[in-house]
């Protein structure tokens, strides 16, 4: 497993989007919590995270204690008070926003100031259950892998992680933007969630070429299957193969876990309207290239990705072409140099000889992840709908002893819905184990 | 245009607000420059034999993130020669002659009280207040709060000073005491011209954690401190009003404790105070809050229609009663408004835990509104009280259909009373 990254990589340039509180900043802060009783950021928050309690806590000066309430809910809190998107989940909620024109709590900011410093002191919460006997094999060492692996370890059961890459933490390592959380400190999560001990990780394992989930469901007394989206979706259109047209979701790893090899780019052009695309944008620009476009098949009202994201790449130079769709590459020495395009109109419909071309010499494809269903949905019992597979609340397939979490599961949502998932999931297939009799 | 021109006893002072006996009163240019910003009267710091202070001297109490809602120290009277207090006074007296500067001393025989009461007269005093209140240190001397708990003491401490004294002699009253109103008649009997009240009360402002020592700690140690700020007021302002209702009584009063803005100042104004002393809000912000305590003063008095500090003088007095004059047929209710409410149920958790269980969640989950059930609210204030949003709860008035009756009517009268709500 690699633990140690590039001092060069790509991502370094960043610093963090939203600065670290002060002792006095969060004081301060916590201190203006109503301490709500059936607080609605509770409710928007997926792991469900005691907030006015942690926050209370940091308040009364008790932060190791607010760190113990975050953690109890959420392993991955750390991450989480970095790269959730609060505007739209439990900050988003804060009763605050009802009165008059009271900020809302910062919510992330505080859970970030709790969970450091229970890191920066070295703090350790759990230790694993005692042993029973029972085995679980983790497929896919991303946030809900992990979450689940944790759990099922303070409940006692062996857990072996499976994991593709020969790095553990899915796209919190590789994908979300460095100005949220770098993937060394996603590392350092890693590292803190495994001290439970008792966690094997088998890492350059790709589950379903070797060995299949099939084995594993009969070597193992469950099984846990976290292995989130695949590649990005190509266009489908002429010259996609050339030089400096890429997925941006790869763009985005290699940033992350790379030195930077886009020195020289002039003009970037993302192809995509959701969060891959707008944070593609944002990570172009803060590279240092001059220019970068986003080119959107809708409108700017309509595009999926959040507002208050496409504000702040705005605020940083994006620019945008709305209701374009790319028709084909142009190059030269095998290297792209622009984007045949179309004009839509609003029913996103071609308009007639509007075909013209933008420049670029990087183009960053964010139009969508593949899914990986087919060997999951392959097993009996279970169904896919075409953009995940069906599970019940705590994560059961219908096939006895599988069960799914995060991006697999719900079809792509953040990191935080995928902690909570394999948590809920470690539940359920602790339940089983304890109802299942002995030995396997 | 308002009249704030005040007199407590004989002294006069164009407004109200007098700086208190304490460190912003310690010398001659403090109290210049705090009549420049302008302060009415100072009560110069406590003149006496010179002491020797400790460091570490204060400490403060912080709530919710508010820091020294309530203050304490463990200094004594002053630590300057007298001589150079004397000179200072006259200097003061000769640039501010419009000014009050009344001269506080505590001293131990009549012939040393007669003795710095003529000094002090000859230096300009246009007053004289008496320290029996300070609660560490010098009353272990036998001084301060160690007379102001003993009624003859203080008696005939007061009546040496009224025997020496050519200008109005005020004796500032402890609040160490069980009830202030012998005290108060004490310092009238021994003939003074008014009192001053509160000096602080004693109290451990908190500990250092980490080393188990009390606050302010001096070395190893600590000892008990004077309490006052913010926090003291509600003490303060019941011990005035108990002494301004009382009919034996019926001295003047310079009102202290806690008064930080000029609402404080109302309030002491209208249970009986005829000016008002301020330390702490001085050691926390400095002499310049004065001026927003004159103009809301001043702006409050236009808006009620008083012409003169006179008529505001004493006005919520006889609202000030026995419990057994309540009337308890009279029944209020909460009612929420749901335009303004923002769904923080801090309401539904304090009325539940901490009062009599009527306000709940909408039970159908329709609104974060919560319900108040009025069959059930005692009508008890403490949801208005938490609620965070300004004039979201009130409290209002319910026709039951009783008569008024109180206590005394109910048992002596056989006055009929409402049912009881909220006893399960
Ligand atoms: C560009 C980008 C930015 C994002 N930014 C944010 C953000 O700021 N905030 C936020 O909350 N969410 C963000 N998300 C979403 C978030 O990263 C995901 O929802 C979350 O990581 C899902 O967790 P997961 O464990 O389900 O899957 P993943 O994180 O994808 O982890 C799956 C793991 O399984 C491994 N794997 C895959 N196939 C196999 C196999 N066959 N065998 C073994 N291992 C396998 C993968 O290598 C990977 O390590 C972002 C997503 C993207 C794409
Ligand atoms: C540091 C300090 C020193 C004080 N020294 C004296 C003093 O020498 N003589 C005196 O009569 N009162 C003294 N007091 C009491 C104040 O005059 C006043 O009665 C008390 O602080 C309450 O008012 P406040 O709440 O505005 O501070 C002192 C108070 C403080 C905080």
């Amino acid at each position: 497993m690699a633990t140690q990254l590039p001092d060069n990589r790509g991502e370094v340039v960043f610093e963090d989007f939203k600065p670290a509180y002060t002792d006095a900043q969060a004081v301060t802060e916590a201190n203006r919590c109503l301490y709500c009783l059936d607080a609605p950021c509770i409710d928007a928050c997926p792991t469900g995270i005691d907030i006015p309690t942690f926050i209370r806590k940091i308040a009364t000066g008790n932060v190791r204690g607010a760190a113990k309430t975050i953690f109890d809910s959420n392993i991955f809190g750390m991450s989480c008070a970095r790269v959730c998107p609060v505007e739209v989940l439990c900050v988003g909620d804060c009763v605050y926003n009802r009165f008059d024109e009271s900020p809302p709590i910062q919510i992330g900011k505080l859970q970030r100031y709790a969970t450091d410093i229970a890191y920066a002191k070295g703090e350790q919460f759990y230790e694993a259950g005692p042993d029973t006997g029972k085995r679980v094999a983790v497929v896919g060492g991303g946030p809900a892998g992990l979450a689940c692996a944790h759990r099922l370890r303070r409940f006692g059961h062996a857990v072996t992680i499976f994991e593709k890459r020969d790095v553990l933490g899915g796209l919190n390592t590789t994908g979300v933007a460095p100005y949220k959380m770098r993937a060394d400190k996603s590392l350092e999560e890693v590292d803190w969630v495994l001290a439970i001990g008792g966690i094997e990780v088998k890492t350059g394992v790709d589950v379903g070429a070797s060995p299949s989930l099939g084995e594993l469901l009969a070597d193992y007394d469950a099984v846990f299957v976290g292995i989130g989206l695949g590649p990005d979706s190509p266009l489908v259109v002429d010259g996609e193969t050339l030089d400096g047209v890429m997925g941006a979701v790869d763009f985005i790893e290699e940033m992350k876990l790379q030195p930077s090899r886009f020195g020289g780019v002039r003009h970037a052009v993302v192809v995509g309207g959701g969060n891959t695309a707008i944070d593609a944008v944002r990570e172009a620009l803060g590279l240092g290239i001059p220019e970068v476009t986003m080119l959107y098949r809708g409108t700017e009202g309509g595009m999926p990705g959040y507002a208050h994201e496409w504000k702040a790449a705005k605020v940083e130079g994006a620019r945008a072409l709305w209701q374009r769709q790319p028709v084909g590459f142009e190059g030269a020495d095998g290297k792209v140099t622009g984007i045949r395009c179309v004009r839509l109109d609003d029913r996103k419909q071609p308009v007639a000889d509007s075909e013209h071309v933008v420049h670029a010499d990087l183009v960053l494809i964010a139009i969508g992840q593949s899914r990986l269903l087919d060997q999951v949905a392959a097993l009996e019992g279970v169904r896919a709908d075409g953009r995940r597979i069906v599970a019940d609340e705590a994560g059961f397939t219908g096939h006895p002893g599988l069960y799914v979490g995060g991006d697999l599961k719900n079809g792509a949502k953040e990191v935080v819905n995928a902690v909570a998932e394999g948590r809920d999931a470690a539940v359920a297939i602790d339940a089983h184990l304890s109802t299942s009799g002995q030995g396997a | 245009m308002v009249d704030l021109t005040s007199n407590t006893g004989g002294i006069i002072s164009p407004n109200p607000f007098w700086l208190a006996s304490a460190p912003p009163a310690n010398s001659g240019d403090q109290i210049m420059r705090a009549f420049d910003h302008g302060w009415g009267g100072a009560v110069w710091k406590t003149l006496g034999s010179p002491i020797q202070n400790v460091s570490s001297r204060f400490g403060g109490l912080n709530y919710r993130g508010t820091r020294a809602i309530g203050f304490n120290n463990i200094e004594l009277i002053t630590d300057r020669p007298l001589e150079v207090n004397l000179r200072e006074i006259a200097e003061v007296k000769k640039r501010y002659p419009k000014h009050a500067v009344i001269v506080s001393l505590m001293v131990e025989t009549e012939e040393e009280w007669r003795d710095i009461i003529a000094r002090s007269i000859d230096a300009g005093a246009d007053g004289l207040e008496l320290n029996f209140g300070c609660p560490h240190g010098m009353c272990e001397r036998g001084m301060g709060s160690a007379v102001g708990q003993e009624p003859t003491v203080n008696e005939r401490i007061t009546g040496w000073a009224k025997k020496y004294s050519t200008v109005p002699v005020l004796v500032k009253l402890t609040p160490n005491v069980s009830d202030i109103v012998p005290h108060g008649l004490a310092a009238k009997r021994g003939g003074a011209d008014g009192v001053s009240l509160i000096n602080t009360i004693k109290s451990i402002i908190g500990l250092d954690l980490d080393r188990l020592v009390p606050e302010p700690r001096v070395s190893g140690l600590s000892t008990n401190g004077g309490y006052c700020g913010a926090a003291v007021k509600p003490i303060a302002l019941h011990m005035v009003a108990s002494l301004a209702r009382e009919p034996m009584f019926g001295l003047p009063i310079s009102g202290i404790g806690g008064v930080a803005n000029w609402r404080d100042a109302v309030e002491f104004l209208a249970l009986g105070s005829s000016s008002v002393q301020v330390c702490t809000e001085v050691m926390l912000r400095g002499y310049r809050v004065v001026e927003d305590m004159i103009e809301g003063l001043e702006g409050y008095m236009k808006q009620q229609g008083f012409e003169k500090l006179d008529q505001l003088v004493g006005a919520a007095v006889p609202s000030f009663s026995e419990w057994g004059n309540l009337d308890l047929n009279y029944e209020t209710v909460a009612k929420i408004d749901a335009d303004k409410c923002i769904g923080c149920h801090l309401c539904v958790v304090a009325c539940h835990d901490g009062a009599h269980q009527c306000i709940h969640p909408d039970p159908a989950g329709q609104t974060f509104v919560p319900h108040v059930d009025e069959s059930e609210c005692v009508g008890c204030n403490l949801c208005q009280i938490v609620c965070p949003v300004p004039d979201c709860i009130s409290m209002v008035e319910v026709d039951n259909g009783f008569a008024p009756a109180t206590w005394n009517e109910h048992v002596y009268e056989g006055a009929k009373l409402r049912p009881k709500k909220g006893v399960h």
